[in-house]
């Protein structure tokens, strides 16, 4: 009895079919359907950025011209200008390229190459990678009582150039390293072998091979010193200045001097800062125009570092 | 004969040579160790200015006044020292990024790893990457001036200054992170795995749920908790938008400071070395440390703990 039951009829097979047509209509729907969800809110994620960007472009539109870059902040928004924050920010960078680079490179060496396999290289290890992780404004906490006060930097240039390299410190260690780990063994093998000692070998091989890679990070270390902000308003960096640091390059011998080290100065998201915590709306077209500089800088830098690391990745064959 | 006395009493020129060559690979090596020293250096300088300044101001404060009194005014006539209030504003503004950023940054994530095609992902992947260096500041100005005014069409009583917008916005910050550290977990799922599951009659959809993600949940979650330490440390956005009054609420639609935005505040005005208000902004900044460290280690852990080897 029950068996005849068991056997299919016709009848129910193409049912049975049916149902499983159905079962799979229905569970390619949901895969559609999650694409586009997923589709959306990855869309979401890059919209934001065009509208914040045109957004930044729209407001602050009165305010791209010459004048907006050779101007020093004024108490009449129409009139405030750019010119002392763009240059504080190109010498506050240029120490921290100064400090940061030769710094992070030679760590990156010295962890990938040198350092031995001990509980020493784990402590350093382990610090570069919780550094990485440390709030930015906490650093600037550092510089107040190290550099401000500790050290009697003042708010400086330097202190704050110190400070920027410090932050960036790990992204120029992490980079490096990883460029040198792309370079195979046989390199260092055959240097060797033909009697090079140690350090010929990674002066004249592993950072040749590496530079690409590490120019990278350095770039993208830059584009995150000149973004930020919060470390440097912590060392209590003026927000009006209407002059101009000491320049660099003097007219007569030595012909440079560092007297604009220790000058007191503003940097681009600085001047934005300010711009923006003004309740008055004309400073806020000023501040937009600054945002998109700062995002257009930072994009190129950013975009060069990412080209530049797709390059290396598909021209380098080992 | 007289040469080989020679060598006994003085080394050859070309061992001296060698003797600088030595010499020089010592330095050298002792420089560049002394380079990867200053990240230990700086580590150890982090906790002892704060630790340092923090003592003269538990000095004046007690820790019982500092966690559990209600109010935050270390700069008034007359002080409260409270750090509860800044950490709501912290813990609030971060909750609401989470909220943003959490969803979207996983289905995004989802979408990279499992459905999208090589190209797309090969394009989308350097977006993201430019998406998280934009400078936070831009960010700020994106919360107050266009973010706010929108969400103020929504809740017409919503403070010009708010927890919300700021959260809102770092959320959309953070979800390029998340969903760049999350399509790292999924990729390093092998692909046998999805094949088993194809092969047995399953659609992307559930193969991604079902497979892929708790196979690479440690990844994922580990994403979450550097996320939350980020939006804890975030300065810029929660100064511009969130307000500057500390306030001991939970509820979004007010305004509050956050223990980074009070820290620069008070950084902004000119205060005098040493004094309470001084010493207070790195009590501040301790807390704000413990409360990262705290996150980056369990994250840490959590991605040693349940990694799954395959």
């Amino acid at each position: 009895m029950d068996n005849q039951n068991l056997i299919p009829t016709k009848a129910s097979v193409m049912d049975d079919l049916q149902e499983v047509r159905a079962m799979i209509r229905r569970h390619k729907r949901k895969d559609i359907l999650f694409a586009l969800v997923g589709l959306l809110a990855l869309m979401f994620a890059l919209l934001t950025l065009l509208t914040l960007f045109i957004d930044l472009v729209m407001d602050g539109y009165p305010r791209f011209n010459t004048e907006f870059l050779s101007e020093f902040p004024s108490r009449r928004a129409a009139h405030a200008g750019l010119l002392s924050a763009w240059v504080g920010s190109l010498l506050v960078m240029l120490v921290t390229f100064l400090t940061a680079v030769p710094m992070g490179v030679a760590a990156g060496l010295y962890l990938e190459e040198y350092a031995p396999k001990n509980w020493f290289s784990d402590l350093i290890e382990i610090n570069v990678a919780n550094l990485a992780g440390v709030p930015s404004i906490v650093y600037g906490l550092l510089a107040l009582g190290l550099f401000v006060y500790g050290l009697d930097f003042g708010q400086s240039i330097l202190t704050a150039g110190l400070t920027l390299g410090l932050l960036i410190l790990p992204i120029i260690i992490v980079s490096t390293r990883e460029a040198i780990r792309a370079i195979p063994t046989a390199i260092r093998e055959a240097a060797y072998a033909v009697g090079a000692t140690k350090w010929q070998v990674v002066k004249d091989h592993v950072l040749k091979y590496s530079q690409g890679g590490i120019l990278t990070g350095v770039i993208i270390g830059m584009a995150r010193a000149l973004g930020e902000t919060a470390p440097i308003i912590t060392i209590g960096a003026l927000t009006f200045i209407a002059f101009l640091p000491p320049s660099p390059i003097g007219t007569e011998a030595p012909f440079v001097n560092f007297e604009w080290l220790s000058s007191g100065f503003t940097v681009l998201p600085i001047q934005m800062f300010n711009w923006l915590s003004r309740p008055d709306h004309a400073f806020h077209i000023n501040a937009a125009a600054t945002g998109a500089i700062i995002i257009l800088v930072t994009l190129l830098m950013n975009g060069t570092a990412i080209w530049l690391r797709y390059k290396i990745r598909k021209n380098i064959k080992w | 004969m007289s040469q080989l006395t020679s060598t006994q009493t003085a080394i050859s020129p070309r061992l001296a040579k060698n003797v600088r060559r030595n010499m020089r690979e010592r330095v050298i090596e002792f420089i560049l160790m002394l380079a990867a020293l200053s990240a230990v250096a700086t580590t150890f300088a982090i906790v002892a200015i704060l630790l340092y300044e923090s003592l003269s101001f538990f000095k004046t404060v007690s820790l019982l006044e500092f966690f559990t009194a209600k109010e935050w005014t270390p700069l008034f006539e007359d002080a409260h020292y409270g750090i509860m209030p800044l950490v709501a504003g912290t813990l609030t503004t971060s909750a609401i990024a989470l909220a943003v950023a959490v969803p979207m940054g996983t289905v995004a994530a989802i979408y990279l790893s499992e459905f999208a095609s090589y190209k797309t992902r090969e394009m989308v992947k350097p977006i993201l990457e430019l998406l998280v260096g934009v400078p936070t500041i831009v960010f700020g100005y994106f919360a107050l001036l266009f973010v706010t005014p929108l969400l103020q069409k929504v809740f017409p009583e919503l403070p010009g200054f708010n927890m919300l917008g700021a959260g809102i916005v770092m959320g959309i910050m953070i979800v390029p992170y998340i969903a760049s550290v999350a399509e790292d977990a999924m990729r390093a799922v092998p692909m046998h795995m999805r094949e088993g599951s194809y092969a047995m009659g399953a659609t992307r959809f559930q193969t991604a749920i079902r497979v892929v993600t708790p196979a690479a949940i440690s990844g994922i979650v580990a994403a979450y908790i550097l996320a939350i330490s980020r939006a804890v440390g975030e300065t810029m956005v929660v100064a511009v938008a969130a307000g500057q009054q500390p306030n001991l609420t939970f509820n979004p639609m007010e305004s509050a400071a956050t223990i980074t935005s009070f820290i620069v505040q008070v950084a902004m005005g000119d205060l005098p070395h040493g004094s309470i208000g001084y010493q207070s902004i790195f009590a501040a900044g301790l807390m704000l440390m413990a409360m990262t460290l705290f996150f980056n280690i369990i994250g840490h852990i959590i991605r040693k703990k349940y990694r799954e080897q395959y």
